[in-house]
């Protein structure tokens, strides 16, 4: 199990970030998008060849409006 | 005015209004408004791709209109907003971070204590920081100790409109300030960001007073030129207050004497 944004869920062996994010249907190629896992931020060139892990905590946000 | 530009970090601005982008009716008024401000600075906000909120494309919106500043709005601990900080730079390629911590959901109050290790984890991280905080002259020392690129004292509580409820407290962080000072939170009306500049701030932020008034666009108008105003007025150098009259026409021709 993994949680993705507060919400678990399950994953298939091997899945990487960037296949994840696709997924949940994001713009991978987008600007405005940043990934953390655990805590810590996962650079756009590294979301390839990062394997999502069992008991990974995912964060994944976008750019709003904000004052 | 050109030989008046405004500079955090290096970086120089010619308008002294930073503008939020949330709360427009849509998405042509908010354009609208802030081509209407003149701002060169816009704030956005950072959160779960599942949070939408029909905020699509803001980027594409702006499309380089504006110089991005992300906050860390409603993070309540030092560790959500560092990372929330460090997901908006890879985010938006930017290391600036308008730093909020939030002490209390129910006044949006700083807190300040949060605020001043978060600030200065941040700066050790190589992030230039524009913190949001209380009125309070020590507490912006204690940030600009630390690093940040510039202080940002409440005038009021956020979205209250009620505008700057201890102007004394923000002359003396004016006067004392050894970094920008931009007033954040609590312009109602365009009489209070023309104070803000009056009272010594470099640049006044504000996002509810214009998106949330009956026209918008015209609202962004007045806030650009409040700041413009207040701006000069302050560099002019405003008269002493005298508690009687004293008559600016000659006293004396006058007739029937």
């Amino acid at each position: 199990m993994i949680t993705v944004n507060g919400k678990a869920r399950d994953h298939a062996d091997g899945l990487d970030l960037a296949a994840l994010l696709g997924e949940a249907g994001v713009q991978v190629g987008g600007r405005g998008i940043a990934v953390a896992i655990n805590g810590t931020v996962v650079p756009r060139a590294r979301w390839a060849e990062r394997a999502v892990a069992d008991g990974d905590a995912i964060e994944i946000v976008k750019v709003l409006q904000g004052g | 005015m050109a030989d008046d530009l405004f500079h955090i970090a290096g970086k120089a601005f010619s308008s002294r209004l930073f503008l939020g982008t949330a709360g427009y009716p849509n998405q042509q008024v908010f354009l609208d408004s802030l081509t209407a401000s003149g701002a060169e600075v816009v704030t956005v906000s950072i959160r779960r791709v599942d949070m939408a909120g029909g905020a699509e494309g803001l980027l594409d919106l702006l499309q380089g209109r504006a110089w991005l500043l992300p906050n860390t709005a409603g993070c309540a601990t030092v560790k959500d907003a560092v990372l929330t900080a460090q997901l908006a730079r890879e985010a938006l390629d930017t290391s600036w971070i308008k730093l909020e911590l939030i002490g209390d959901r129910e006044t949006l109050y700083p807190d300040v204590e949060q605020l001043v290790t978060a600030a200065a984890q941040l700066v050790d991280d190589g992030f230039t920081v524009l913190p949001y905080c209380t009125d309070d002259p020590i507490v912006c020392r204690r940030l600009a100790d630390v690093g940040c690129a510039a202080v940002m004292p409440l005038g009021a509580p956020i979205g209250t409109g009620l505008g700057i409820l201890n102007p004394y407290n923000i002359e003396t962080i004016c006067a004392r300030s050894t970094v920008p000072v931009i007033l954040d939170a609590g312009i109602g009306t365009a009489s209070d960001a023309a104070l803000a500049m009056e009272l010594g701030c470099d640049a006044v932020l504000l996002n509810t007073a214009v998106s949330k008034s009956t026209d918008p666009v015209r609202m962004a108008g007045a806030m650009g030129h409040a700041v413009a105003g207040g701006r000069l007025a302050r560099l002019a150098g405003r008269i002493p207050k005298r508690l009687r009259a004293e008559a600016s026409s000659p006293e004396l021709g006058l007739i029937g004497g």
